[in-house]
């Protein structure tokens, strides 16, 4: 056996904007106060059992009343332990021997025992509910027999003592970047299945449930016994799917923090007073135009080369996008310790894809069908913008748009020819890459059906290898081979902006999703209009 | 009297058939699900567990199957339960539903308070200013976009007075309910103004009018005993027509305006496909449409005793 860090596939390569100083430390954090948020990502919260959840929107309220084993080092951007005070991992990388921090308690005043840890991560793959957090419990061993309800209990969870937990993987890899996700929260044991659970959620988060308000606000209180200090005394999270109003609220001071699309980012950064409360992060979704290779002329490299290079995606990202994006390299962003800093963009350049286009057969261009939703970052606007630079070479589009929602949809099954999406590409470079992996099926995430047996065998080596350093080498090539073979047109990082009040202190710069704010971080000053 | 009300709920009956179908056939038919729908911000859906999901929630059953086992709990006044958060939905309903009334029943107020009595005014003195004004006010109201006038009360009355907050519920006392109110009463003000106008005007010219006239009746008694009740047959008609179609309404200011009502919670039922909260809301706001215009018709003969039910 052998001691890890947690953190070790993921050194601290964090790039984020200068324009937020994280010179929160100067001050000493006052106690008390509120903190306002805004849940932006529509008007209601899936409900009050995260385990249901894949939705960003619920992740904002998790944060405050629910933990998970690991969470997300925003200042080192890195995964860290949460509940799990240390880990041993076994040689083969495959048991992980999870100690568990002995001053959690429970809202309702228990503290937290191993026997919760083996409860939720089994209820999470109930034969009879289907929990999306069931995603990253079928990593460890057994969880497929307790899904078919042959048994209750997964072979690879066993309880050592009242705060050890030994979980054992299916493969090996770092329980940190699947049980850090909100959706693997940690329930009371006891209380979990009851339908008041469901109305009043009790959990390990620094702050406790006190009302919900559909489709208008979250409000939860400080928990005293929680096991690190918490500043403020209240947090409430207002529902609010509308960028104006957000603006308007946001510049009347009812609202302490809000996130920004590309019109706000623009004014407020060239607002003199707004612009110096933006915390800016490249966030690790990767912004793409997939290329279906059944479509015979993207089942031609040199095609898919030639998309990449008729795009003059610079100008796209600074005009449309507002630069409130990065200009997408290869398929890995800029956050992941995998990312090859020495590796350029495809260039703008017309020619080279025209002769590229002659050199695979396609002299006098092709058609294609491009699906899109309406989405104004990566939908319809950037469809509508690069369809005459794809005409100047020959390429005819037509546009196919549909909804958000059946856009998901229509990629998992292949019904398409191109699309344009946005995918999340972190923090987990290995799983991120997995994605490609020839024997993966399109439904799960190869929605390009990419296959390529150099690139398998770089993924199976980083699989295998245990030394961190050997493993990102081994990922850069892979990443690279993605960008020579340009499954898709390689558009853009997400950059995520909010918006805060000269009075908030301690927010974090988290690539993972900016609204995701661990809210024990976060303080207040006396300025702040809410006493 | 009566069996005339007798009668109109059950003509009501085949109305709410027909919605319940068209309802069920329209959101069963239409591309996506609510298992589609997840993970369509790039994060990634669990394929087994959507399986299952799909199982679970019966959306692999064949329509008519699914069709009867929804009009057989329908029948029982058992709405489904979500999809997305597994309450059942008479619950979801019931706690959205009072916010939605409050807010209906204020825009109605506003727009009943200022839209008649301005329509009366104006038609009692064509081409005045007052005239002139609640045709400018009638037409600007009607045209308006809800979406586009709310975010100028907003930046009116909460960012540039400071005088009300410019969202969400508070406790439901009235300085959160103005806002959304009068962003969603505008348009029926404008409709009420102008259809009292016209229905004034017209009465103004009536043969028993001028009767009344001839015969001495003062001008006062000629316009509150003769013009204002024949002209509150139409009024009414009009108010009850727009009572029932703002709930419908109330969406777009709900949204805008973070306000817990049944809009807001079809907005994300419908984008996330959660189909037993779509019908039932959709079910209660017909309901209620249906249920304020028999209540209108039956109105009809208080105001007016030439109108009878046989």
């Amino acid at each position: 056996m052998r001691r890890i860090a947690l953190t070790a596939l993921f050194p601290a390569t964090a790039v984020f904007s200068a324009v937020f100083a994280l010179a929160t430390h100067a001050q000493e954090p006052r106690k008390g106060g509120t903190l306002r948020m805004t849940a932006p990502y529509g008007t209601t919260f899936s409900g009050l059992d995260i385990h249901t959840s894949v939705r960003a929107q619920d992740g904002i309220w998790a944060k405050a009343v629910h933990r998970t084993l690991f969470s997300w080092d925003s200042a080192k951007n890195e995964i860290v332990g949460e509940l799990v005070a240390n880990v041993t991992t076994s040689a083969d990388g495959v048991t992980h021997t999870l100690k568990l921090r002995n001053d959690a308690f429970f809202h309702h005043g228990r503290p937290l025992s191993a026997d919760d840890v083996i409860y939720s991560l089994n209820r999470l793959m109930d034969a009879k509910k289907a929990y999306a957090g069931a995603r990253w419990a079928r990593f460890i061993k057994g969880a497929a027999d307790v899904e078919k309800g042959t048994t209750p209990t997964m072979e690879g969870l066993k309880k050592i003592d009242d705060l050890t937990v030994e979980m054992t993987l299916t493969a090996k890899g770092n329980p940190g970047f699947y049980f850090y996700n909100d959706n693997t929260a940690i329930y009371p044991k006891e209380l979990a299945d009851t339908p008041e659970f469901l109305q009043k959620p009790i959990g390990l988060g620094p702050f406790k449930f006190v009302e919900h308000v559909p489709s208008s606000r979250m409000v939860t209180e400080r928990f005293d016994k929680f096991y690190k200090p918490v500043h403020l005394d209240k947090v409430i999270i207002a529902i609010m799917s509308e960028a104006p109003a957000r603006d308007i609220a946001f510049r009347n001071k009812e609202v302490d923090i809000s996130i920004l699309g590309p019109a706000q980012y623009v004014a407020y950064s060239e607002d003199p007073v707004l612009k110096t409360g933006i915390i800016e992060v490249a966030e690790v979704f990767t912004r793409i135009m997939g290329m279906n290779p059944a479509h015979k002329p993207f089942a031609d490299k040199r095609v898919r080369q030639a998309i990449n290079h008729a795009i003059d995606t610079d100008l796209i990202v600074k005009r449309l996008s507002k630069n409130k994006a990065y200009r997408a390299v290869s398929w890995l962003p800029l956050t992941s310790p995998a990312f090859d800093k020495d590796r350029k963009s495809y260039a703008f350049d017309q020619d080279k894809a025209k002769k590229l286009l002659a050199d695979a057969g396609y002299k006098d261009g092709f058609e294609f069908e491009w699906t899109t939703s309406q989405n104004e970052s990566w939908g319809l606007p950037i469809v509508e913008a690069v369809i005459p630079m794809l005409a100047k070479v020959g390429i005819k589009v037509t546009v196919k748009q549909i909804e958000a929602s059946v856009l998901a949809d229509t990629i998992r099954k292949g019904e398409f020819q191109a699309y344009i999406w946005s995918n999340q590409t972190g923090p987990d470079p290995l799983a991120t890459l997995g994605c490609f992996y020839s024997t993966m099926p399109q439904q799960n995430c190869n929605y390009t059906t990419f296959k390529n047996t150099a690139y398998d065998k770089l993924i199976d080596a980083a699989r295998a290898e245990s030394d961190p350093a050997k493993i990102i080498a081994l990922l850069k090539q892979a990443d690279g081979i993605l960008y020579d073979e340009a499954p898709v047109w390689f558009f853009n990082y997400n950059k995520a902006a909010m918006a805060f009040q000269p009075w908030v202190k301690g927010l974090q710069p988290n690539a993972t999703e900016l609204t995701h704010q661990y809210p024990e971080l976060i303080w207040v000053t006396d300025q702040s209009p809410v006493k | 009297m009566f069996s005339f009300a007798i009668r109109r709920i059950l003509q009501t009956i085949p109305t709410i058939l027909a919605v319940v179908l068209l309802i069920f056939i329209l959101f069963n038919i239409i591309p996506g699900s609510a298992i589609s729908g997840m993970g369509e911000d790039g994060r990634g859906m669990d394929q087994r567990v959507a399986e299952r999901m799909r199982k679970q929630l019966g959306l692999d059953d064949p329509i008519h199957t699914r069709f009867i086992a929804y009009v057989s709990k329908l029948a029982v006044g058992d709405f489904g339960t979500s999809f997305k958060t597994s309450e059942p939905v008479t619950t979801m309903i019931a706690k959205r539903i009072w916010p939605t009334l409050q807010l209906v029943f204020a825009s109605m107020l506003f727009a009943v308070v200022i839209g008649v009595p301005l329509g009366f005014i104006a038609a009692l003195k064509p081409g005045s200013i007052v005239d002139s004004a609640s045709i400018v006010a009638a037409v600007s109201g009607l045209s308006l976009p809800k979406f586009w006038f709310g975010l100028l009360l907003m930046y009116l009355f909460a960012l540039k007075l400071n005088w009300l907050p410019s969202f969400g519920y508070g406790d439901g006392n009235l300085k959160y309910l103005i806002l959304p109110a009068v962003t969603l009463g505008v348009s029926p003000m404008a409709l009420f103004a102008r259809t009292t106008r016209a229905a004034v005007l017209e009465i103004m010219h009536a043969d028993y009018v001028r009767t009344a006239r001839s015969k001495g009746m003062s001008e006062t008694r000629v316009v509150t005993w003769h013009v204002m009740r024949n002209a509150l047959v139409l009024i009414i008609t009009t108010i009850g027509l727009q009572f029932g179609s703002l709930m419908g309404q109330a969406v777009v200011v709900e949204k805008l305006f973070s306000w817990p009502g049944l809009g807001s919670l079809l907005v994300d039922s419908v984008t996330q496909r959660d189909i037993p909260a779509v019908q039932g809301t959709i079910l209660v706001i017909v309901l209620f449409f249906l249920a304020v215009n028999t209540l209108v018709d039956l109105l009809y003969a208080v105001i007016d005793p030439r109108i009878k039910y046989s």
